[in-house]
Order: C-alpha cells, then structure tokens, then sequence
C-alpha cells in the first residue's frame, strides 16, 4: 500500500491531472444517486432549457445547473448517471476482453506449435473484419441487450489485447529464469502466473487504460447509431445523439456530454503515457 | 618529458552520471597523460569508470553523464566546455574509438571499405579512391585475408575478429594522434584474440600511435601497454610503467587483481565411486540439419568436477541443453546413476529434475526480477520437499548463509543485488533442490575477477561439503585450471581430447588443447611475440586456427 502511494507521489505533473480527472469521474458514477438532483428519467421541464447562469436554470428548484435536454430531463443528472453506465460498461468489458486476450496469448507463446497457430489464426479471422460492421452485424441480430453488448466488444477488444500479450510473453518466454522454472518442472498454470504475469504487467496495464478509452468511444460511437444502450437509460453516447439537433439552434447542449467523453478519455491517456513511459524504461533526465 | 611530445593532458577530472533520480560520482578526480606514441593501458573492474575516462578524453560523456569539473587538453586545446562542432571536427579524424563489439557498431546494410572511408571523404582529407587505397595498406598492415578484396563485403561476411580488425583499421584511416581502444578483444575467443591484439600492437608501432587501452584483463593490456593506470570506484589506484606494476605491485588491490588462480587445494575424497552422469555418443542437431554434437561421451563421477571447455560455437553449451532435456538428441543416450532417461525435460518425473540442477551465465537473465529473494530460494522448497511456514523460513536463512549472504538479503529484489549477489542466489536456488549434479553454464564469464574468484571457491567448498558434482562449462582456461578434476576438450561439436586435468594440463598436449592453452594471455609483456611464434608452428603441424 505504502508503496503503491510512492509510485502514485512521483508521478509528474500530466499523470497526477491525469488521476484527477479519473477521480472526479469515479466519484461522480458511484455517487450519481447522491449527487444527482433528479431521477436518471425524470422530465424537470421545456426541451433544452439553458444553463446555469440564465434565469430558466433558478426557476427550478435544485436548479438545473447544466440545462435540460432534449424532453427535458435534467442533463446534469443524466450525466452523472451516464458516467455510472459508461464507465461501468467499459470496465467489465475491458476486463472481460483482457482476462480472455491475455490468458490465450500467454498460451499461445508458452505452448507454441499448433496452440499458437490456432489461436492466432482465429484471431486474424476475427481481425479481418472492421470492428463496427461485426458489432452491427452481431447487434442486428442477438438484439441490443447490455449482456450482447459486452460481449460482442469484450470479443473485438480480445484480439488485439492477445496479439499484444502474446509478442510480451514471446520476450519473456525466452529468459533463463522460465527456462529453469520449466527444469525444475513447474506447471503451465505456475510459468504464467508467477514468471510471466507479474513481468509483462506494466505494459498490459498501459493497453488497458488505451482499451478502457477505445471501449467507451465506441459504445458511444454504437449509440450514436442507436444500438448501444437504449433509451431511457443515460450513457453520454446515446445523449450526444439525442441532443445532435439542438446544435443548429445554437444551444450548446450536446457538447456537454462530449465534453465528458473528452474529459475522461484525455484523464485516462495521460495517466497511460506515464505507465508507457515507465514501461518503456525511458528515463526523463533533467 | 618535454611539452612537446605530450599529446593529452586530463587533470582532475570529475565526471556524474544519473540514475535512479540522482547525479552519482562514476569519476572523482582522475589525472593523467599521454605522449605521442605511448600506450596508456586502463585497467579495472566494472564500474571503475575506465570507459567513462577512456570517451571523456574525446571531451564527450555518454548519455546521462555529465563532466563536472577537471581539464582535458588535447595537443595544447581545451577540450571541457569546447563547442560541439569543435570536438566534431576532432573525432574520427585526430582521435578515434575502437569500441568493444564490432558486430553492432558496423553497419550491417554497407559495404566495409564505405563505412571506412566514410569519415575521411566527408571531412574532405581524402578523395573517395585515395581512402580505398589506404584501405587495403591498412587491411594488409592488420593481416587480414585478401586485403584488396576484403573491403567489398559486408560486416556479416568477415568474422568476429576480423571484423574487430576492419574497425581498427577504420579507426586509423584518417591517421589520427589518439586512438581510444574500449575492451577490443574481450567479445572474442582467446584463439581469436590473439590475432587482433598482434595486429593492434604492429600497427600501433608502425604508424607510433598513441593510444589508451581500456580493459578489465591485466594480462592483455601488459601486452600493449608502455604504462598501465589502475583504477579502482573512479579513483587512480596506482600507476605506474607495465614492469613494474607487474613485477612490483604497490597497492593491495593491484596485486589482488595480479594474483593468478591457484590450483586449488585439496579435495575431499567422499570415498564414493559411482558414476553419476554418463553421456553416450550423443548427437544432436537443431531444426536446420546443423550438426552440433557429433558423437559425444563423457561421465561424471560423484563429488567431482567435469570441465567442459572450447570456444564458441563447439557444442559445449548444447551438451547442456542435451543433458537437461531441453534439446532432445537425434542420437545416443544420457544415464543418470546407470538409469537411462527419457530425452524430453517435461516426460522427466519431479524427483529426477530435482537431482539435476542448472545455474546460467547471465544471472540476470536467470532471476525473475519481480520475485523476492525469499520466493526465488523457497519455491524449490515447498515444490519438491513441500516445505511451508516456519520450517521454509528457517531453510532459506540456512541456504542464504551457506553462500555466505546474511538473512537481510531475504527480502530483496535481484535488481537490489551486485552481479556476484545474483550469482549466489543462483547458486543457493540450485542447492534448495539438493541436486547430485549441478550443470554450470559459462557462470563466471560475466563477473569481475575477483567476484569469479569467490564464486568459485564457494562451488569447492560446497562440493567439498556436499559430495555434489558440478559439469562446468567454461571457455576460460584459468577457470578451468582452478576446479577440475576431469577435463574435456570440445571442437566443433566433437570431443578432441579428454581425462583427468593433470594429464590434459601437462605436456605431451594434443595440438589443439596446446593451442587453446597457449592462447590464455599471460602477465608476462614478452607473452605475446612467443605467442605468436608457437602459433605458426601448430599451423605446420595441421592445427586449423580460425582467425
């Protein structure tokens, strides 16, 4: 614990904003119900009534601090239970999509031969497809379900998350101290939990912190189509969506959620190029 | 001496470099000089700061240090503090580096009379033929087969040594005041090293070069060297001409670093006669139909040491991974205690691997850098005696004192421990095991002299203690000479001579054994000459001599 508090304390300046913004994101998804003034569904008033600093906002009572949205739900509200369902979404997929990716691509370099080949020769089939198409197409037809959703992105993300751990545990195959843990006649189960995870781990983190971004841009990018979650439930994608229209009256209130987006994505990725960097090995010398 | 003939004067010079978030000293006021045409040889272990020094006399630090205070002057210029474009100019033409792997520092997508006239037709001192024909005056000054032709190929198709060679000679195209050697010959084979230290000490008197020779190895720089430094932690342990740091050494350290390995002591007799280990005919091949044994037999007995030794590339390295199951052999048979054993190391049961253990060369490589001390020594305890809790702890802390580590080391890292440090963790992870055979790989090729030293008497007094056997492999005759008792010649995959040290040590020598020993560089300044001469005789007599 000490130690992880160290690391996070030498941290630079870009990571511990980084952090910060994770932070306020986390606070808002497990506290939505606390700090939200309204129910995720609940109509407050007009369609898109505006912001904080005009009167509409004071005429409600708790204000709408960011307006209303399209039917007139609160969006402050919204939003911080959109952030409870995108970024729960994206972390049980991301997990779901690593647990998978890395647990095949450390066999498939651990074990070689026709492991490896079948493996990796599903996965190039999987590769072969754009991303969005085989969502679409498997959407289409399992339905819009959250449990297919997971699925269907934990599937796309594993791929590319084993093409990764299998070039990282190929490196750490090749080291003495596996070598002589196979002499000594350690199981598979041994060679990739104690030998190979704990080696390959600062750079599994870092692609999973990129995963973690990819994977809400996308559930957002499927609900701007409609098949991501479905209404009424709040996910800052579907609300870009939703509130799309309103820009070309002026009202500014579908770049509120895509600020969220932007806000995390850019708090995740910076805290990911410090891990890259650490990874890497690079050395800041001043 | 008078001002004239001094070409580099260095005083005080401090130098930091940065790790870990701070600036460490590497080197604390180090003073030297230099004449035109003397060999300054610089000499010392790891991290004494002799390469440091060695490129700081070109006024340049390598990435992460930084020269803090000192005055370097080369041929009446102050080099500290001087423009880039100053010491650029300097470089390559009046002092050049001669760096310790040829192999990465060509480059391998251009021809090598390109990369040698590179420097000389860039700076406008020669046209590009002129540089070609200094070329082959070079190549054939430095003894290299067919020197009009050589430059057309590329580094991949000349060897090891005569690749050290081409970048001596480049280092000399632009014939310059001061040629820097970091480590020259310490990537080679002694068969091969000879050639390029004779060819380095020829050129180096034809053309009254001076130079400054860097290398942990005392017995070659006596070779080369007018005068020897001794550094020792980035200070100047004692200087002096080569005969007398030789013959009067005035620092303990130096004398340490003098003193030749004994052959060892006594050995106990366990009284036991059986043979532990024996290879039958064995060959074996990998994937591409190369043949890396041919037909090798050899045998351990109990409580002794089988040294394994030839240069590389003779399949000494692949009798191990032969003997451990992980290559399995086209051909022949291992035994161990007189019970044939299944070729592949996953069909081999729990209790063989543990009787057979195996320390590496690099230890490293060989420690997962993310497992503690306690882990790396325990998991062999509690995989195969099943050891926990108490009784694990109390094992470990025995271990650790057995390689003469205190229980503080238990819960450290391997990037928290000294090269030796690893080494014995290595060691102590292999005795956890309570193996009859420990299979010693190249273990002290990686450690300073006086680290190796202790790793090798530790090994005797284990085995002296233990009865275990060691199958040693090796391409260092000291080593070879301190702790075996049985020897093993290996040449290209087959084995030219073996049997008890004493004979194989001794006069009458098979002519290849009598090139590998003559080939060890000895802390005579006189070595080299007689050397070579004995070279020439063994090639009458049929020896082939890789060059």
């Amino acid at each position: 614990m000490y130690q992880v508090l160290k690391l996070l304390r030498s941290a630079p300046t870009s990571a511990k904003i980084g952090m910060v913004a994770i932070l306020i994101n986390v606070v808002c998804a497990v506290f939505a119900p606390v700090l939200a003034p309204y129910s995720e569904t609940q109509v407050v008033g007009d369609g898109w009534e505006s912001v904080m600093w005009s009167t509409d906002a004071v005429k409600h009572d708790p204000p709408v601090i960011l307006g209303t949205d399209h039917i007139g739900r609160d969006l402050f509200s919204r939003l911080t239970y959109g952030a409870r369902n995108t970024i729960a979404l994206a972390l049980v997929t991301t997990a779901l999509a690593f647990s998978v990716g890395a647990a095949s691509g450390f066999l498939a370099a651990i074990m070689k031969g026709w492991v490896d080949m079948l493996l990796s020769r599903i996965v190039d089939i999987l590769m072969a497809f754009p991303t969005l198409i085989f969502a679409l197409v498997v959407l289409s037809v399992m339905g819009t379900s959250t449990t297919v959703l997971i699925f269907v992105i934990a599937t796309l993300d594993s791929v590319r998350v084993y093409r990764i751990s299998r070039a990282v545990a190929m490196d750490i195959e090749v080291m003495d101290y596996v070598e002589a843990a196979k002499l000594r006649g350690e199981g598979l189960w041994w060679i990739i939990k104690d030998e190979i995870l704990p080696n390959a781990l600062l750079p599994l983190v870092s692609e999973f912190g990129l995963r973690f971004c990819f994977v809400f841009l996308f559930i957002s990018a499927l609900s701007f189509l409609g098949l991501g979650l479905q209404p009424p439930t709040a996910d800052w994608g579907s609300m870009v969506r939703e509130n799309a229209a309103a820009i070309s009256f002026g009202i500014l209130t579908p770049l509120i959620p895509a600020a969220a987006i932007g806000f995390l994505t850019v708090g995740v990725n910076l805290v990911v190029d410090w891990f890259l960097r650490k990874a890497s090995g690079i050395k800041d010398v001043k | 001496m008078s001002e004239a003939t001094r070409l580099l004067t260095i005083q005080d010079l401090w130098i930091e470099g940065y790790q870990d978030e701070r600036w460490y000293e590497i080197v604390c006021g180090v003073s030297l000089h230099l004449d035109r045409g003397e060999v300054l040889g610089l000499i010392g272990e790891s991290g004494a700061g002799k390469s440091t020094i060695g490129i700081a006399s070109m006024g340049v630090t390598t990435a992460g240090c930084r020269i803090t205070s000192g005055s370097i002057e080369f041929d009446g210029q102050e080099l500290f503090g001087a423009g880039e474009e100053t010491l650029r100019k300097l470089r390559g033409t009046r002092i050049a580096y001669v760096a310790q792997s040829a192999a990465a520092a060509f480059n391998p997508a251009h021809k090598l009379k390109q990369q040698f006239a590179e420097t000389a037709v860039q700076e406008g001192l020669m046209t590009y033929t002129q540089a070609e024909k200094r070329a082959k005056e070079l190549f054939r000054r430095l003894d290299l087969p067919d020197p009009d032709h050589i430059g057309n190929r590329y580094p991949h198709q000349v060897s090891g040594g005569q690749l050290q060679r081409c970048m001596v000679a480049m280092a000399m195209a632009c014939n310059p005041d001061l040629i820097v050697f970091d480590e020259p010959t310490t990537a080679l084979d002694v068969t091969t090293q000879i050639e390029v230290l004779g060819a380095i000490k020829e050129v180096i008197e034809a053309y009254n070069m001076s130079a400054i020779y860097i290398t942990h190895d005392l017995a070659v720089v006596a070779q080369i060297a007018d005068r020897i430094m001794v550094l020792r932690h980035g200070e100047e342990a004692e200087t002096n001409t080569t005969r007398e740091i030789i013959d009067n050494p005035r620092e303990d350290y130096t004398r340490a670093l003098l003193s030749v390995r004994k052959r060892r002591g006594e050995t106990v007799d366990h009284g036991h006669q059986d043979t532990i280990l024996k290879v039958e005919s064995v060959t074996a091949e990998y994937g591409n139909g190369i043949v890396v044994l041919d037909g090798v037999s050899t045998k351990i007995e109990r409580g002794k040491t089988v040294s394994v030794v030839g240069e590389s590339g003779s399949g000494k390295s692949t009798l191990a991974r032969v003997i451990t199951g992980l290559l399995p052999p086209i051909g022949g048979e291992v035994r161990f205690q007189g019970q044939l054993i299944p070729q592949q190391t996953k069909m081999r049961d729990k209790e063989l691997l543990r009787r057979m253990q195996m320390i590496y060369q690099m230890a490293d490589t060989a420690l997962n850098p993310k497992q503690r001390v306690r882990k790396i020594v325990g998991r062999p305890l509690s995989f195969y005696f099943g050891m926990t809790g108490k009784q694990r702890e109390e094992r470990i802390l025995e271990l650790l004192d057995r390689i003469e580590l205190g229980e503080k080391y238990i819960d450290r890292f391997p990037g928290e421990l000294s090269g030796g440090e690893k080494q014995r963790i290595c060691i102590a992870r292999a005795l956890a095991a309570e193996p009859e055979l420990i299979i010693c790989d190249e273990i002290t090729s990686a450690l300073d002299q006086l680290v190796a030293e202790g790793i090798l008497k530790l090994l005797q007094n284990l085995q002296n203690e233990l009865a275990v056997s060691y199958l040693f492999i090796t391409h260092d005759l000291d080593t070879v000479k301190a702790i075996s008792d049985e020897i093993v010649v290996m040449y290209q995959g087959k084995v030219v001579e073996q049997g008890p040290a004493q004979q194989i040590l001794n006069p009458p020598y098979d002519p290849y054994t009598d090139l590998l020993l003559s080939s060890a560089p000895e802390m005579d300044p006189d070595w080299l000459p007689s050397v070579i001469e004995h070279r020439k005789e063994l090639q009458k007599q049929g020896v082939n001599i890789q060059t």
